[in-house]
């Protein structure tokens, strides 16, 4: 991590993404969205959006195309567990290919 | 509840990348409740899970400005920000002290009685992950009876949890309410509310922790919910003694159709040493509880 400087003269943290490093390297299971069964693509009109609503981390993007942020996405898996349709599948991280 | 959904600020206000564990009920309640505050808002918060996720000197992830204090003064310097801010004439910040359960219920009860009781304006939310969670699962006055935690090894805990919200009540607040993030859309519009109100309000979030409680990170949502189908948690709302359930715990209470508390209880590991006897004590616990509220909303 870069050193960061702090121009207060109390201790002041300043706004910055991956506080705790790139938190995608927690995962064991990745999400993985079929497209097929995701709502707002098969609609093709904004719909659903439950694992953008429960995701802990707010690393979905709301959209006809759904996007999940890997490099922060920590694999809690809930996005799976609460899509209604089961769209998503967490898949094993294949550590060998790092 | 889609619908619903697009009534929330699309704004996030906590970066990716946090500290907080997967599946963490925290992180996701705490989204939802700054979502709902918006800009122009100031957090003060002692040591806990959320000061975790609030991040290490000189970084944080959290886009509110937020002061660090001590857990006997959580309440206290949220006072002292509120007079800071009216001798500057900026009476339109909220400020919010957010502590978790040991941080309240053991720790800062005192100066959070002191601050309700003068009425300072300011919003104080506890969020209550039943034990005192970043030091290690050690057991609160908000841990149930018949958890393991660290300090509650092998009896498990013997005594019931606090009933910190009565307490709270007491104070004869302006508002008050029980929130949990499997519910995020009750739990938005309760601090939308609670924004608009002069005083003291109390809010009280329930949020399942994985770690804390051994169950899989998954199931957070699921969890949160089967608290509330078996009125172990309570969604609710007080308005100037005015009580109102809310939710899914309004529906439950219309139709009379909790789940038996063992239904919550059997999915998590700290239950595990639970014996039959503290089972039906705690199902006659929580009995007890709903029946008050009921009470209390046909009164
Ligand atoms: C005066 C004081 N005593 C003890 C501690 C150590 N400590 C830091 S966080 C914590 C646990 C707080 O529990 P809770 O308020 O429930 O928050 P959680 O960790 O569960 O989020 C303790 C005991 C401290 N920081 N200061
Ligand atoms: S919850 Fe499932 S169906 Fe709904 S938007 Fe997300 S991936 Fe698509
Ligand atoms: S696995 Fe967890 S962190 Fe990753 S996108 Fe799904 S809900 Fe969010
Ligand atoms: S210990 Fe529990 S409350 Fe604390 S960060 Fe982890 S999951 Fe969240
Ligand atoms: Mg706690």
């Amino acid at each position: 991590m870069e050193e960061r400087k702090d121009d207060n003269i109390s201790a002041m943290g300043t706004v910055a993404i991956g506080e705790a490093g790139k938190t995608g390297d927690w995962r064991s299971l990745r999400p993985v969205i079929d497209r097929k069964k995701c709502i707002p693509t098969v609609k093709n009109k904004p719909a659903c959006f439950l694992c953008w609503l429960y995701c802990p981390e707010g690393v979905v993007k709301a959209g006809i195309e759904v996007e999940i942020d890997l490099e922060y996405c920590k694999g809690c898996g809930i996005c799976a567990e609460e899509c209604p349709p089961r769209a998503i599948s967490m898949i094993r991280e294949d550590k060998s290919h790092e | 509840m889609p619908e619903n959904l697009f009534k929330l600020n699309a704004k996030e206000y906590i970066l990716p990348g946090t500290r907080a564990c997967q599946g963490c009920g925290l992180s996701l309640g705490y989204r939802y409740a700054l979502k709902a505050l918006r800009e122009n808002t100031i957090v003060t918060l002692p040591a806990c899970c959320l000061c975790v996720l609030h991040g290490i000197y000189p970084s944080t992830p959290v886009m509110i400005p937020c002061l660090n204090n001590s857990f006997a003064s959580t309440a206290a310097s949220a006072a002292g920000i509120v007079a800071g801010l009216q001798a500057l004439n900026k009476t339109d910040t909220t400020v919010m002290a957010v502590a978790g359960d040991g941080g309240t219920f053991d720790m800062g009860i005192q100066a959070l009685s002191g601050a309700a009781e003068r009425g300072t304006d300011f919003i104080y939310l506890c969020y209550d992950n039943e034990g005192y969670m970043n030091t290690g699962t050690q057991r609160s006055s908000a841990t149930p009876m018949g958890a393991v935690t660290t300090t509650t090894p092998i009896l498990t805990k013997q005594q019931h949890k606090k009933d910190f919200i009565k307490i709270m009540d007491a104070h004869d607040l302006p508002y008050l309410a029980t929130v949990s993030p499997s519910y995020p859309i009750d739990l938005y519009e309760k601090f939308v509310k609670a924004k608009k109100i002069k005083g003291t309000r109390y809010i009280h979030m329930y949020v399942p922790c994985p770690p804390g409680w051994g169950f899989a990170t998954k199931d957070t949502i699921k969890t949160g919910k089967l608290a509330v189908e078996t009125g172990v948690v309570v969604l609710f709302e007080i308005e100037n003694g005015k009580f109102r359930f809310t939710g899914r715990s309004k529906t439950l209470a219309e139709r009379g159709n909790r789940l038996p508390v063992i239904n919550y209880l059997e999915k998590q590991g700290r239950f595990r040493k639970m014996n039959i006897e503290q089972l039906n004590q705690q199902q006659a616990w929580v009995d007890g509880k709903w029946q008050e509220y009921i009470r209390r909303a046909e009164a």
